[in-house]
């Protein structure tokens, strides 16, 4: 037989996409925030970041290793993983708890369920939750910016701003909100950055602006009606770094642009029920976490119908 | 030849079939009250000893109970037992019924003492009863036993009130919490899995490969019809 004439299993074009290449362009898109944050923060915040990645790293090696699966660290999605948790932290977080939460990430919330595309949390937010619920002085103890250095007694630490409105002690500064003078996680801080890194991803068509615009568009709407102010509340608090890096993660948000507009509604209206009704001053990661969970029946209810099917057209034929 | 049965009947409990990490029954006092050691310990001999009386007085009752009535009456007889045990524990421990509350009158429903007295007591006599109501209990009480020294060890940092860990590390409270619970029972389950005979075949699920296949009913009465 002619070897030309050999047809191989389709897919037969490849777009050259691969999962490494996504996830560079992902850890591209955090540089700028995690420079913002380094130069706030001062030089622990990238001793915080290296310890978060290289436990994520350590632990999607070994846990491959010991589950007897081809090993997955190249494809860099743990090195993500690790970033964004940092992103999750304070600064002054204890090393030894920083690495604990690398480790509940990627062995409890992503290799337990099967790794890469099929953990059905994100794992960042979901080992920050577990870190928050475990530690909640530690993951509570923000720094004041540009105060903190190695020795931990030298740490002014304050409340964030979000915390402070809740008490309602906080006077209105957007320039420094934007730019992140401000004290709270290591990632959240700078929304000039994080805007840039979305920006960047756009461009990239790494994401979609659907989910995003949602969720952010959800809080400006629902906290204007409410009678709040909806700039103060986009730029505090971990909205963007949710809405735009954790949010849209491929494996735990829906595929249809409808499921896609539920879902980013749906964790602007958790996210400000939480920060206004609930008990805990910011509600993003909670939020984001609840609609990962709904996501299997997002994507059922709103499953893209084959042209030419269902509609009027049925009962006839 | 009796003497190797009796044997096989108290060791099934523990890892074999034990109720609550392979049968999985009983689940709900196993969460709740396995914050910490002393609580494990409380609550399994309390189960052990409602689970010897009960399975001895079922065992002894089987040919008198009608089959028509027969769970409202092994409810009744267990609740006797969780009586007496729980007056007993007020009588003698009053901290141990403080820090159980409501889960030491809710063994009346547990679900592994009533499970043995259907899968077991009421086929059996009196002393393979026995044997096999002690066995469960020393499996329900290690499986309480170890979730608790986990959970107590890692959320608290102490072992049954004696503090072990609490200098060297911050208490993870996540393992004292709900999700925290659920965590160390599923990795249990996984050990106690890993150590029992090999796992069943894929095509192998259903009923015949159950821990309780040999003794569950639906099954016998399916093989009859």
């Amino acid at each position: 037989m002619n070897s030309k004439l050999y047809v191989s299993s389709s897919p037969h074009l490849h777009s050259g996409i691969t999962i490494s290449k996504i996830m560079l362009d992902v850890i591209i898109a955090l540089i700028p925030a995690l420079v913002a944050s380094v130069i706030i923060f001062g030089i622990r915040a990238l001793i915080v970041i290296l310890v978060t990645v290289l436990s994520c790293v350590t632990s999607e090696y070994i846990s491959r290793k010991l589950m007897k699966r081809d090993n997955t660290i190249y494809d860099l999605s743990a090195v993500v993983t690790g970033i964004l948790l940092a992103f999750n932290l304070p600064v002054s977080i204890n090393l030894a708890i920083a690495a604990f939460g690398g480790i509940a990430a990627i062995v409890v919330v992503k290799q337990m369920f099967g790794g890469i595309g099929q953990n059905f949390v994100n794992p960042a937010l979901a080992a920050r939750i577990i870190l928050v619920a475990s530690f909640p002085t530690a993951m509570s103890t923000w720094s004041k910016p540009f105060t903190n250095t190695f020795s931990k007694a030298d740490i002014i630490t304050t409340a964030t701003p979000l915390s402070k409105a809740v008490v309602g002690t906080y006077d209105k500064n957007y320039f420094d909100l934007f730019f992140g003078i401000r004290p709270g996680c290591m990632g959240e801080i700078c929304a000039a950055a994080l805007i840039l890194g979305g920006i960047y991803l756009l461009i990239r068509k790494i994401i979609t602006p659907t989910i995003p615009i949602c969720y952010i568009g959800t809080v400006f709407i629902l906290t204007l009606i409410l009678g709040k102010d909806p700039i103060f509340h986009i730029l505090s608090g971990g909205l963007l770094l949710g809405a735009i890096f954790m949010a849209t993660d491929y494996t735990t948000s829906p595929l249809t642009f409808k499921g896609k507009v539920i879902f980013g509604i749906g964790c602007g209206i958790l996210t400000v029920l939480i920060r206004l009704y609930g008990a805990l001053p910011e509600g993003v990661s909670f939020s984001i976490i609840l609609m990962n969970i709904l996501v299997p029946h997002i994507e059922k209810l709103t499953i893209t119908k084959p042209f030419g099917k269902g509609g009027k057209s049925i009962g006839k034929a | 030849m009796e003497k190797t049965s009796f044997k096989l009947e108290f060791t099934k409990g523990i890892i074999k079939e034990n109720p609550v990490l392979r049968l999985v029954l009983g689940t709900c006092p196993t969460l709740a009250i396995t914050t910490a050691a002393s609580n494990a310990i409380g609550m399994g001999i309390a189960a052990t000893l409602v689970l010897i009386c009960s399975n001895a007085a079922i065992s002894l009752l089987r040919k008198v109970i009608p089959d028509k009535v027969r769970i409202p009456a092994y409810i009744t007889i267990i609740a006797g037992f969780v009586s007496v045990v729980q007056m007993l524990v007020k009588a003698f421990t009053p901290e141990i019924d403080k820090t159980l509350g409501i889960y030491l009158p809710l063994i009346v429903v547990n679900c592994i003492i009533l499970g043995r007295a259907e899968m077991y007591a009421n086929k059996h006599t009196v002393l393979p009863s026995i044997v096999d109501g002690l066995g469960m209990g020393v499996g329900f009480t290690a499986a309480l036993l170890s979730m608790g020294i986990i959970r107590e060890l890692l959320g608290s940092g102490t072992i049954l009130g004696i503090p072990i860990l609490t200098n060297l590390i911050d208490p993870v409270i996540i393992f004292i919490l709900p999700p925290g619970g659920f965590f160390v029972f599923g990795m249990l389950i996984a050990i106690a899995n890993k150590l029992s005979d090999k796992p069943a075949k894929k095509a192998e699920l259903g009923c015949s490969s159950c821990p309780l296949g040999k003794n569950c009913t639906s099954i016998s009465k399916k093989e009859e019809a």
